[in-house]
């Protein structure tokens, strides 16, 4: 065994001690019928050779597009501060702080992550973690639930896909969930719907309790959060933004128009894409709903000497105490990745938050401005950040063509939302603070090409987002 | 509530001074928001701290040492498993053909960690016995759920509609329950038997047409393993019901029982606890799912599917409509699986059978020690798997001393408490779960040290009961904690206690 | 001994009859039992309760636990001292500890709850 200490003779002494000849004898209470058949796994690997194995399915994956990728997970320049703290095993080898007394790191680091999520929110009460973006944002419609004592949820069209089927997920339970849709036509197109919100929310025999926006939303686009946080209240329900917390440098904060409950995704927060986690759940409040917000909260408090300390507080909501009737059962969490996003904002800082989001908001800029002059135009008039959807014919073999010339065009939308006639042909694409001049106009040139039917140009080697050598190379 | 008095560490926002930090990243153009509405923007820029680099680099660098953890010393956490975690893993999960890959890329641009994933879900799938596995649980609790909401889509599949409760024996985790209330069901808990077993009459008593499922954790959350679970299991299966098996105790029956031969429906496993990947300070975790043959259907999308070409994509969108659906976004927490897959590489079939056999060798020896010294309880004395129970009833009637206090005092000897009053059904107990990466050294001192407070207790108690005295801190004030809670920093806070550099 | 004008359940409430009025609190061993009392649930005026339905939740630091009313009957007051001072149930359990008044809705009700005597042999029992 490669981690354990024990040698031959360790073994004995312990086995003597109980009075036993083999390690086997403190398995008997093992009924025999129901012993396991021999493990068919490969054979131990030793460090060298199984770094070797790590190295080469790591080299499988392409590293040399230059990616126009976000929807809902975005590259950004992560300090490296960031990961050589969370690198520390003080960090990431501690457990949950149940023991204050040796834990006051982790608990002095996750009020901190509290307080500087309720300073880009606007909300005051601010979970430890949850699992990720789609859960939180799960976990803040069943709070609408609980707080209202009612079961109907709206959700707009425009949330990220996946973060609705996870709803529908949580949801099949028991309680009701239903879809708001978008605009089809005009400046608004793309955002949500007001006027069916306003129809969904005027039945009184079914109220309901929570209304759930993105800002931006999955297509990118700034959607009118105050006015739909108005409607909800006025039907007296809970408004609740799932919001990018980058964006936050520069939007306003929910709670500045009126969010009851933010939740939202951290991995922009200088944690690395990694293939789908693990990332950050967000999840923030007003304070009227401390005792509804599930997952861990730390608080500040004193010990027996009076000084300051940090402790694990309003426990009894949870699912070790109140059993069945807690608020979740959400009990392992994301601290090491609250942390990472603690650490990213110490170190970008105010005015540096503002830069990325005001910059990746150029690029995306330039990135509109260079796709016209290729004949792709934006799908959608209103306002966005730094991310929209393009009109492209063919749109599926376009992205497919592109990726062969070392261009990842973002997402092809119908693959995610097929039951949106107006997304037929339409690429959802980013740009952020690490994408270069150089990567737009590859983009522009490629799709240029595909659109023309042109073939490929030979690919400028090192032009890659990470660049790397063999653009091209296939897994 | 707000502190007046001194602290060990500076908060971010003490240490704040304006116009410091920033180089981090180019200066946008002026008109770079000029297509926002202003209605759209904040104000002002967010009330974060301006700190420059050096400062955020020391602060959490002595907040850190502020920390206990397994790359400090001995951490016998009953139902963690707090076992190593191996550096090699660390490494891998870095690189960054691993690090950089975005979720939502085509297939054919992470062949490399489509591969990892799909040989992932075999090894698990062989490990617990299992048919199928799917990887997308983020943690032990949501994997609980996604086994809970898969049991009720099989009954509905059958147009079974009167199941309506979940049993759980009283000594189980809290997530069981809270589980089962998610999902929809009533909890009936399930009282022990004497022996700290699952009583089988019990049990049998409250099956029936209502029972949808039945959640165990074996061995139990007492360390022992339920002799009775063929019988068990049968009776569950007889009354219509389906079996959940909770994982967190895997680490005790690597390559000697597999829950899935053994007719088990469905079970999560704990990457966290069996696999070596790191706690994080609560997290992040990852809960893989195993199913047998009934539940395959059910699984959560997307898997990950291996093509007759050799190739490896996700399942795509309505491929398989019999799914519970997604229980979060994308395929699963990949970071912390590859870290597990590593794991797992390293070990092979000899080297996991090795880590149960070390692991229940070492807590046996550890009980023994303690039971041998006879200053504790020891309520169960069976054989035990990977973990045990202690009680310090005994010493609290002879000294007053309670469980708590012995566990303070444990961390003025270097070592890390063990869980302490769980499970419920012991009284002042503790749970201590040494693993199979700690020496017999560490394990002896250990031994000893619990022996010495046990005296210490009847000698001196006021040393006891005050503990810790070395810990950073002392005992807190968690009521006032509760009662006012203060859970943000405020600049209100900030004028009140001056910056002291 | 627990204050013998008082009727008792066995799930540690106790209650004061005054009139067609009664006042309900928990007993001090449940306080005890409890700890530090943190937080309390309580409902609205007006809410009528069932006999031995839950009316609320209180919280100490490390357990929690749902109160049952005795009576059925209409809620009158709830103790909102309790918001800001929860701590009033460990001191005062039997006095500014109290919780609820609830206007009885059937006498008869009170006649199943225990004696002083029989509460008292049912906390030195457990």
């Amino acid at each position: 065994m490669p981690y354990g200490p024990h040698t031959p003779a360790d073994r004995e002494q312990m086995l003597a001690a109980l009075g036993l000849t083999s390690v086997d004898q403190l398995f008997e209470d093992i009924p025999e019928a129901l012993r396991a058949s021999p493990l068919g796994l490969p054979a131990a690997e030793p460090e060298l050779e199984l770094a070797a194995r790590l190295s080469a399915l790591a080299g499988r994956n392409r590293a040399d597009l230059a990616s126009f990728l976000g929807a809902g997970v975005y590259r950004h320049w992560s300090p490296p501060a960031v990961d050589q703290i969370l690198l520390r095993g003080e960090w990431y080898t501690a457990y949950t702080p149940y023991q204050p007394e040796v834990s006051q790191g982790t608990l002095q680091s996750i009020y901190e992550y509290e307080s500087l999520l309720a300073e880009l929110t606007g909300l005051d009460v601010v979970s430890a973690s949850h699992y990720d973006g789609a859960a939180a944002t799960a976990e803040a419609a069943l709070m609408t639930c609980r707080a209202t004592h009612r079961d109907r949820v709206l959700v707009s069209r425009a949330v990220h896909p996946q973060y609705r089927e996870t709803l529908a997920t949580y949801f099949s339970g028991g309680l009701s969930l239903e879809e708001l849709p978008l605009v089809a036509q005009g400046e608004l197109a793309g955002t949500t719907d007001l006027a069916a919100l306003e129809r969904s929310l005027s039945d009184a025999d079914r109220p309901v309790a929570g209304v759930v926006l993105g800002q931006p939303n999955f297509l990118g686009l700034l959607e009118p959060m105050a006015e739909a946080a108005r409607l909800a209240h006025e039907a007296g329900a809970l408004f609740v933004a799932v919001c990018e917390p980058v964006s936050l440098g520069v939007l306003a904060p929910p709670g500045a128009y009126g969010a009851d409950i933010a939740a939202g995704e951290g991995q922009p927060l200088g944690i690395p894409p990694q293939y789908g986690g693990p990332y950050l759940g967000i999840l923030a409040c007003t304070e009227p709903l401390v005792r509804q917000i599930p997952g861990r909260l730390v608080g500040m408090t004193t010990d027996l000497e009076g000084r300051r300390a940090f402790v694990m507080t309003l426990r009894a909501r949870e699912q070790d105490i109140r059993r069945d009737k807690a608020a979740s059962n959400i009990c392992t969490n994301q601290a090491l990745l609250a942390l990472a996003a603690s650490v990213y904002l110490a170190v970008i800082g105010p005015h540096g938050l503002r830069d990325v989001a005001a910059l990746g908001a150029a690029r995306a800029r330039e990135l509109e401005k260079a796709l016209v002059a290729a004949g792709a135009h934006r799908a959608h008039d209103a306002a966005f950040l730094n991310e929209f959807a393009v009109r492209v014919p063919n749109a599926r073999l376009v992205h497919r063509r592109l990726l062969e010339r070392g261009v990842l065009a973002g997402l092809v939308l119908e693959d995610v939302l097929p039951d949106e006639d107006d997304l037929r042909d339409t690429l959802l694409v980013c740009a952020t603070e690490v994408t270069t001049p150089a990567e737009i106009a590859r983009f522009a040139t490629a799709l240029e090409e595909a659109l023309s039917g042109r073939p490929p140009v030979a690919v400028e080697a090192g032009a890659g987002a990470a660049g790397a050598a063999s653009p091209g190379r296939r897994g | 509530m707000s502190v007046t008095g001194p602290r060990l560490q500076p908060t971010l926002f003490e240490r704040s001074r304006a116009e410091r930090g920033g180089g981090k990243i180019p200066h946008p153009p002026k008109d770079a928001l000029s297509g926002i509405p202003a209605h759209q923007l904040r104000g002002d820029a967010p009330g974060l701290p301006e700190i420059n680099e050096v400062e955020v680099v020391r602060h959490y660098v002595n907040l850190s040492q502020l920390n206990f953890a397994v790359d400090t010393g001995f951490y016998p956490l009953g139902s963690c498993t707090m076992k190593f975690n191996p550096k090699l893993n660390e490494w891998a999960a870095r690189l960054p053909g691993f690090a950089g890959a975005h979720p939502l890329a085509p297939d054919e641009a992470v062949q490399g960690t489509l591969q990892l994933l799909w040989e992932l879900q075999g090894i698990l799938a062989e490990v617990t016995g299992m048919r199928a596995v799917s990887l997308q649980p983020a943690a032990g609790a949501q994997g609980e759920l996604t086994g809970i909401l898969m049991i009720r889509a099989y009954h509905r599949s059958r147009e079974d509609r009167e199941r309506s409760e979940v049993l759980v024996p009283d000594s189980a985790h809290g997530t069981n329950p809270a589980t089962a209330s998610m999902a929809g069901y009533r909890t009936v808990s399930i009282p022990s038997a004497r022996d700290g077993g699952v009583d089988v009459e019990a049990f049998r008593s409250a099956l029936g047409p209502r029972t949808a499922a039945v959640m165990i954790t074996n061995p139990s959350t007492l360390g022992l393993f339920e002799r009775r679970i063929g019988e068990l299991l049968e009776a569950v299966h007889e009354a219509g019901a389906l079996a959940y098996m909770d994982g967190a105790n895997l680490n005790a029956i690597l390559g000697r029982f597999k829950p899935g031969e053994a007719g088990f429906d469905v079970m999560h496993l704990n990457t966290h606890k069996t696999f070596s990947t790191p706690h994080g300070g609560g997290g992040p975790g990852a809960g893989p799912v195993g199913v047998g043959e009934l539940l395959e259907p059910f699984l959560p999308v997307p898997r990950v599917i291996r093509d007759d070409d050799g190739s490896f994509r996700l399942e795509r969108a309505g491929e398989r409509p019999t799914s519970i659906g997604r229980m979060r976004s994308f395929v699963g927490s990949t970071g912390v699986l590859v870290r597990a897959y590593a794991y797992l590489r390293a070990h092979g079939a000899e080297g996991l059978r090795e880590v149960t056999d070390d692991a229940v060798l070492a807590a046996n020896y550890l009980k023994h020690r303690l039971a041998t010294d006879g200053s504790y309880d020891i309520p169960f004395e069976q054989a035990c798997k990977h973990e045990f129970v202690a009680s310090a009833a005994g010493i609290k009637k002879r000294t007053g001393v309670r469980t708590l206090d012995i566990a303070k005092r444990l961390i003025d000897h270097g070592f890390h408490p063990p869980t302490i009053y769980f499970p419920l059904t012991v009284e002042e107990g503790m749970l201590v779960e040494p693993t199979e990466t700690e020496s017999l050294e560490t394990l002896d001192a250990f031994a000893d040290a619990l022996i010495e407070i046990a005296h210490e207790a009847g000698s001196e108690p006021a040393v006891v009961t005050g503990a810790p005295h070395t810990a950073p801190v002392r005992r807190l004030d968690e009521a006032t904690a509760a009662r006012q809670p203060n859970l943000r920093w405020r600049p209100m806070t900030g004028r009140q206690m001056p910056c002291p550099d | 001994m627990v204050p013998t004008d008082l009727r008792y359940t066995k799930d540690h409430e106790w209650i004061r009859v005054d009139g067609d009025e009664a006042t309900i609190g928990i007993t001090a061993y449940a306080a005890d039992q409890l700890g530090d009392i943190v937080f309390v649930e309580l409902p609205e005026a007006g809410r009528s309760l069932e006999q031995f339905a839950t009316f609320g939740v209180v919280e100490s630091v490390k357990a929690v636990s749902d109160l049952f009313a005795p009576v059925a009957g209409e809620v009158v007051e709830a103790n909102s001292a309790l918001t800001g001072q929860p701590e009033l149930i460990n001191g005062a359990p039997y006095g500014d500890g109290w919780m609820i008044r609830v206007r009885i809705a059937d006498r008869a009700q009170l006649d199943e709850l225990l004696e002083p005597a029989a509460y008292d042999a049912l906390v030195a029992g457990s």
